[in-house]
């Protein structure tokens, strides 16, 4: 067969989003390019997009489910901003994704979908594919996948509906012959995930073939695109994505201290993976009890860290709403245990798969009192193993419950990480006094400030804890106006000291200049992305990423004060530039966005541009 | 923990703490933390195993009265914090401490779950049919009419059936006691202490300030023995002051008889091991005015318990499964990236 001459061009990276119905497997086609793309040396970066519905009706706007991944030879901190290529495989999903195709960018649908039903439900009147300015703006590629698939399938031992349902196997064959993958992670896939069912592994094979054979002979598509390792530093790689990764540092934690973890939750969007994860995690002791409320599972929590355990809750903004009375508990108990936030959109139940970053002031401030907590944040995908673990670490040495703020962006999306060697990470120490001599249940560490953890089991040393406030040292029930205020004060000295041990804040890029980019959580890969390309125009622009939201590390405000103007962009109206701007003195530009998605390097790139103008 | 050599018989000095009782003169509770601190000594366990965790209200005050470790927790959630701790540590011996408020109205929820999922607790629910210590108002067990400074016409709404509640909640022990009958409580106490899984014990508890008498009737000594039935495994039911009633199955409904009529062979027999929780249920529906009010274990039945699952779950996953760490981390799809390759 003589195949048509095709010309091949290499590129830095591309951006590519897969979308469809929530039936046609655009998640699964999404992580395999992925994972292919991991594979050959890539820096990958996902954004996985999808309704709240579990089956909303087929073929609606609502019902729409998109993968985005960013695939470079080159560092990247996103998932892209507008994506290159663009597969679409029914009308209602082009309606929703086409505006945010780059111009120019190539587009590729399935043809077959664009019935008139379908079309209806998506509410176009008539078939877009026929507009000829659809394809004066965009490199428009109608191929028709369904009939394509079905005629590769044409022997095998499937009905129809099972042959229609390899149709994103077929798309995912055409893009990797376009893009320059190889098809073995995927056979290998296919073979072990379906090996109970031989005949659809053999169908997902011929149709992922027939797809790349189809990019191979068909003339319109005239060249493919090669996309090169990208510098990573030596070792071993795999992917995981946010809420993967808080499961491994969690259980890593636990075993750095050789303590069982406790995992008290109730199901909820997007944390409840991190249950999934943990639940198969016995054999490292890791106990997970889903509970019949986010308070029960708060309760559990202050419960199993009395006991001695690493214990650990996890869930969404809404469930913090609920758990705030127990964490409260927690702060009084001075006990230590670690308290995900996976943040969503909010207020209420909001935007349960949509990303947000509104949470951080709730996690301050949101209970009755004088209740200081320390909050972290993850800054990426596998940065939450590493937040995870030192988490705890803060938990243990500083005798308090810890937040950890990640959100649905990093929690869902994916990134390659370096795995560690388990022998290499530090060990947590944590200690539990046996010795009754003088033991007061609230005397304190010189440095930290932290009480003893003594637990059940002890003997001599038998003690009450409670919510109500506590005499100094003796920590029996006090009502006594000095001790409270002395307490409350040594309360959040407590959390103040945290400073003491962890790094000072230094910036990346100038050391001072005319604009500091200050950050926070999942907005790190827009922010950094958005300051290499300001100082690649020449501008003084520096970044300073913030993992500890409470206490700010030292050297933040000498930081702040060496810069011109501060930027903070967040995903909520202004959390961060409201504590800056209320502690410091400092005028600080809040940036905000609140639409359920991160944001794009070029949103935060522009802010830039204008400051400095 | 204690060296069993070291062990010495524990008194209940040993676990009375240092700190004034404040409770109401007169108050129930005196008499209930009494037989605790008289009974847990019986046990045979060290001291320090033991962890009293109470919610709030005047009952939840019990822990800071108790030599043990403890925690006076959040209204309502004492039993979280309960399972959360045998979850970690179901070596201990942990004791719930709660009210008709904290147990059944704020936490209701867990009051139901922890009795479902059969943890190793045991649940004490002093029981005074009013709010104390937020100065009388009415409560989940207070009476339909009841008049208190929140229902100044009568209260409208009907009062739940603690023993009702933990019978469809499936709970695997279920007694009932009185804060007067010392010996009565110290036995239930104890047979509730034996028991793996969730035990509940409802204490019938007189508030002298804001609803004295609500019991009078099970400890007014004249009236008692008419009016109260003490279950007995194995034996029939019967009650009043020379045992001469009893009570018989008509139909679908217990009835009063007298015995020298209708013989004991009639009777019901009590049977707290019964698979099927029928006859608590009746049981639990007696009481004035046309029943005695059934004292005693209502039911007693061997049931997985949660604690001990989770346990084996671990157990049997690390006997499966190494725990390796790195093999975890290296789960799934890898790649090498060389020093040549950068």
């Amino acid at each position: 067969m003589s195949k048509p001459s095709k010309r091949i061009q290499e590129i830095d990276g591309a951006t590519l989003l897969f979308c469809g119905d929530s039936g046609d497997g655009m998640q699964l086609t999404g992580s395999q390019f992925t994972a292919t793309s991991a594979l050959s040396g890539n820096d990958v970066r996902t954004f996985p997009d999808y309704p709240s519905e579990i089956r909303a009706p087929a073929g609606s706007l609502a019902g729409v489910s998109a993968f985005q991944v960013n695939f470079s030879a080159t560092p990247i901190y996103t998932p892209g901003d507008s994506p290159d290529t663009l597969v679409a495989m029914n009308p209602a999903a082009l309606k929703v994704y086409l505006p945010k195709l780059k111009p120019k960018g190539l587009l590729i649908v399935d043809r077959d979908a664009f019935t008139d039903l379908n079309l209806k439900k998506a509410g176009y009147r008539e078939t877009p594919l026929e507009d000829e300015d659809l394809s004066k703006r965009y490199r428009l590629q109608a191929v028709p996948i369904t009939t394509l698939t079905l005629d590769a399938l044409q022997e095998a031992d499937l009905d129809g509906r099972g042959k229609r349902r390899c149709k994103n196997f077929f798309a995912l064959g055409l893009v990797y012959w376009l893009y320059d993958r190889t098809l073995e992670p995927t056979l290998r896939w296919i073979e072990e995930k379906f090996s109970k069912a031989p005949q659809v592994a053999d169908a997902n094979r011929k149709a992922l073939k027939a797809g790349y054979a189809f990019g191979e002979a068909e003339g319109s598509f005239a060249t493919r695109f090669i996309v090169n390792k990208a510098p990573s530093a030596p070792g071993t790689y795999r992917i995981v994505n946010g809420n993967e990764a808080s499961a491994l540092g969690f259980v890593t934690a636990a075993r750095l201290a050789g303590k069982p973890l406790v995992y008290s939750s109730y199901p909820i969007t997007p944390a409840s993976n991190v249950l999934h994860e943990l639940a198969k995690l016995k054999h490292l002791d890791v106990r997970t009890i889903q509970y019949e409320d986010e308070i029960a599972a708060m309760g559990s929590a202050v419960g199993a860290s009395f006991g001695g355990a690493f214990s650990l809750t996890g869930t969404s903004g809404p469930g913090i709403c609920l758990k705030s009375e127990a964490i409260n508990l927690a702060i009084m108990l001075e006990l230590p245990l670690v308290i995900l936030n996976v943040q969503r959109g909010g207020p209420s139940t909001g935007l349960p798969t949509k990303t947000e970053q509104a949470d951080l002031l709730q996690a301050l401030y949101g209970r009755n009192g004088e209740s200081p907590v320390p909050i972290l944040a993850a800054a990426g995908p596998t940065d939450c193993f590493d937040v995870a673990i030192e988490a705890f670490r803060i938990a243990v040495r500083h005798m308090t419950p810890v937040f950890m703020l990640t959100d649905g962006y990093l929690a869902n999306g994916a990134a390659p990480w370096r795995i560690p060697r388990f022998e290499d990470l530090e060990p947590i120490e944590c200690t539990h006094p046996t010795d009754p001599e003088g033991f007061l249940p609230y005397a304190r560490d010189n440095a930290t400030l932290a009480r003893p953890w003594v637990i059940p089991g002890t003997a001599g040393m038998e003690h009450r804890l409670g919510g109500l406030e506590k005499e100094d040292g003796a920590g029996n029930v006090s009502y006594d106006p000095e001790n409270h205020q002395r307490m409350c004060r040594l309360r959040a000295e407590k959390i103040q000291r945290i400073a003491d041990f962890i790094p000072e804040a230094h910036p990346d890029g100038p050391p001072e200049g005319d604009l500091l980019v200050l950050s926070w959580g999942g907005t790190f890969g827009a922010a950094y992305s958005a300051c290499l390309r300001a100082r690649s125009k020449g501008h003084a622009v520096a970044h300073l990423h913030l993992r500890h939201l409470n206490p700010f590390p030292k050297g933040l405000e000498k930081a702040l004060s060496r810069y011109g103007k501060i930027l903070i962009p967040e995903l909520n109206f202004g959390h961060l530039a409201l504590l800056i701007r209320a502690r410091y003195l400092t005028d600080a530009v809040s940036f905000c966005k609140v639409k359920g998605r991160p944001f794009e390097i070029s949103e935060v790139e522009q802010k830039i541009e204008e400051m400095l103008s | 923990m204690t060296d069993a050599a070291e062990a010495r018989t524990l008194t209940r000095k040993d676990f009375a703490s240092d700190q004034a009782v404040r409770w109401c003169p007169g108050c129930g509770n005196y008499a209930i933390l009494a037989q605790v601190q008289q009974t847990l000594p019986k046990l045979g366990i060290p001291r320090e195993n033991f962890v009293v965790i109470s919610g709030i209200g005047c009952s939840s005050r019990f822990p800071y009265y108790m030599n043990t470790f403890g925690i006076h927790s959040i209204h309502g959630r004492a039993p979280t914090l309960a399972t959360g701790l045998k979850g970690a540590r179901s070596d201990l011996q942990v004791w719930v401490v709660t009210g008709d408020g904290d147990g059944l109205a704020i936490g209701g929820n867990h009051f139901l779950h922890a009795l479902r999922r059969n943890v190793d607790i045991n649940i004490l629910l002093f029981n005074n049919r009013i709010y104390g210590l937020t100065k009388g108002q009415y409560s989940p067990t207070s009476e339909l009419g009841k008049r208190t400074k929140s229902s100044p016409q009568g209260s409208i709404e009907n009062p739940v059936n603690p023993i009702g509640v933990a019978i469809g909640a499936e709970a695997s022990f279920i007694a009932r006691t009185v804060d007067m009958f010392q010996h009565h409580m110290s036995d239930v106490l104890l047979r509730a202490a034996e028991h793996r899984g969730a035990a509940l014990v409802e204490i019938e508890q007189n508030c002298v300030i804001f609803n004295n008498g609500a019991w009078r009737h099970l400890t007014d000594p004249d009236a008692k023995l008419e009016n109260v039935l003490y279950l007995e495994h194995g034996k029939p039911m019967r009650f009043g002051k020379k045992r001469q009633k009893g009570i018989r199955l008509k139909g679908l409904h217990p009835e009063v008889v007298d015995v020298a009529e209708v013989g004991e062979e009639g009777l019901l027999v009590h049977d707290e091991k019964a698979e099927e929780p029928t006859l608590a249920y009746f049981l639990s529906r007696m009481g004035p005015p046309d029943f005695p009010t059934p004292v005693g274990v209502f039911r007693c039945i061997d049931k997985p318990v949660h604690d001990q699952l989770l346990l084996e779950q671990v157990h049997e996953a690390e006997a499966r499964k190494s725990p390796d760490m790195n093999a975890l981390y290296r789960l799934g799809q890898t790649w090498e990236v060389s020093e040549e390759a950068t």
